[in-house]
């Protein structure tokens, strides 16, 4: 068999993941205080554009608390502070004079539990875009076709648009969620347990709705479900006690970590 | 083969089943090397009785290996191990095939000696006994570093295979040299050919196990070529094997 220049060992080939694109995100020398405590403790992450993260640690580690940090929900609470840099486009998410409508127009978030809007499929979705553009009829209803596509819903409900969303499934109210936030075309999309309500067959439905998502969307999920982690992941970051332990590709991270605290959480030995 | 100074996992049973794959995994060992032993004396002391146990324990060999198995598939299944308990898990499945080998190895130098104890031979035993203990030492040391979970251990195994290359090169010339002195030869130098060739697979065996061993322990492989026999010795080998 000839070889060529080109030709690797197959090692080398199974081992290569999908090369990291430029950072979307830079979070560096990120402290969060909820009054006086120190919630996280100087942070340093890079969020490549287009791919997925996932948070995992236990309870109060502070994986949730950074995901709220970087569509700074956190500033609709009195005594909750952030400093350092959370950079996304140039601009200090954490920083003053913020415009929060353009912020929150390019993050998007889903949370734990579906949260439905008490109103049809299609106004549930057209509700964001509404806020941010001007569109003709013509071009919501594409959008909402575009949004519920890609969420993989479209063919569940495009015949019951404008039944009340709260007549779905769990499962689909969900991907419901989901086309809501894609709708206004943000660029990240924060993804808060998106699957702990959920029976195991909507979970796959919407890892493998995250694994299409992220050809558009760079993707941070939190999740305690470590296999969801390991299958929808590019990168694993485990958190501990505010630190942000150690990242990696998720491969790596659950075949041969290296930390020991990483190894000793994922591997059920202490959380 | 996880690194022995962990914390104990949150779930009991889980510990418990680990510490049986791995126990599974010695007592496996410790009959192979028995059937390396029994093999070894068939052949050295042309004892027939020894040669017959080697045999025997094939099968016993042959069970344990479908036992590893199955209960490594079924904590794959039931556990969804990661890091270094997917890699110990994974890794019994691969070192309980080896071992396997190597069984089937020591069951076939037994029937060869009893075939061999027939005949009149020209040469003599020596190089085949000091190929033995080489093997013997090497299969006890990679044993106790799944038992120990020492990587060092198994580095030392993984280093110390070229010694006994060098020697089945020695027997392979020795053995030539025979058969061309007198076709009459021919018959029993093969038979010591094949013998020496299964001790030297054993071996080869017992490298990929050391191999094993430091990645379950380590999470990385061997970064070095392992060092082989003399050179030149590829074409022997193949006509050996």
């Amino acid at each position: 068999m000839a070889v060529t220049d080109q030709a690797k060992p197959a090692t080398e080939a199974l081992a290569a993941t999908a090369p990291d694109k430029a950072a979307r995100i830079v979070v560096r020398d990120l402290n969060f205080y909820y009054g006086k405590t120190h919630a996280l403790k100087s942070i340093k992450l890079d969020v490549p554009d287009r791919r997925v993260v996932a948070m995992i640690g236990p309870s109060g580690c502070g994986k949730s608390t950074l995901l709220r940090v970087i569509n700074r929900m956190y500033e609709l609470y009195p005594g909750q502070r952030a400093e350092g840099e959370v950079m996304l486009d140039g601009m200090n998410i954490v920083g003053p004079n913020v415009d929060l409508n353009e912020l929150r127009s390019k993050v998007g978030m889903v949370f734990q539990k579906p949260t439905p809007f008490q109103m049809s499929i299609y106004d549930n979705v057209a509700f964001g875009v509404r806020l941010h553009e001007k569109l003709a009829r013509a071009e919501m209803d594409e959008r909402v076709q575009w949004s519920l596509t890609r969420a993989a819903l479209w063919d569940e409900v495009k015949d019951r648009l404008k039944a009340p969303a709260a007549g779905m499934s769990g499962g689909q109210q969900q991907r419901l969620c989901i086309a809501r936030s894609i709708a206004v075309r943000p660029e990240v999309l924060l993804l808060d347990e998106p699957t702990s309500a959920l029976d195991p067959i909507s979970t796959l439905k919407i890892e493998e709705l995250i694994d299409e998502l992220k050809k558009d969307f760079t993707i941070v999920i939190v999740t305690h479900n470590m296999q969801q982690a390991a299958r929808c992941a590019d990168r694993v970051a485990f958190f501990y006690l505010g630190e942000l332990v150690e990242v990696d590709a998720a491969a790596t991270m659950f075949t041969n970590p290296k930390e020991r605290r990483t190894q000793e959480y994922i591997t059920g030995r202490f959380g | 083969m996880s690194d022995r100074s962990e914390s104990e996992h949150i779930v009991k049973s889980y510990d418990q089943e680990l510490s049986r794959l791995r126990g599974l995994v010695t007592q496996m060992g410790g009959m192979v090397e028995a059937q390396a032993a029994n093999a070894a004396r068939a052949v050295m002391e042309h004892n027939a009785m020894a040669a017959g146990y080697a045999v025997q324990d094939d099968l016993n060999v042959d069970n344990l290996e479908r036992e590893i198995a199955d209960f490594a598939i079924r904590m794959l299944a039931l556990r969804q191990p990661v890091a270094s308990d997917l890699r110990m898990i994974v890794a019994s499945i691969k070192i309980s095939g080896d071992l396997e080998r190597i069984g089937d190895y020591a069951a076939n130098v037994a029937k060869r000696s009893l075939v061999l104890n027939e005949m009149a031979a020209p040469y003599t035993l020596s190089g085949i006994g000091h190929m033995c203990r080489l093997v013997q030492e090497n299969l006890k040391i990679t044993v106790d570093a799944i038992g120990e979970d020492n990587a060092e251990r198994a580095l030392e195994v993984w280093r110390s295979d070229i010694m006994i290359d060098d020697v089945y090169s020695a027997i392979f010339r020795e053995q030539i040299t025979y058969m061309m002195e007198d076709p009459r030869n021919i018959t029993p130098c093969t038979h010591l050919l094949f013998i020496a060739k299964n001790l030297e697979r054993m071996g080869d065996h017992a490298t990929n196990i050391a191999e094993t061993v430091h990645y379950a322990i380590t999470g990385s492989a061997i970064p070095a070529e392992r060092p082989k026999g003399e050179s030149g010795f590829s074409t022997n080998r193949s006509i050996g094997s």
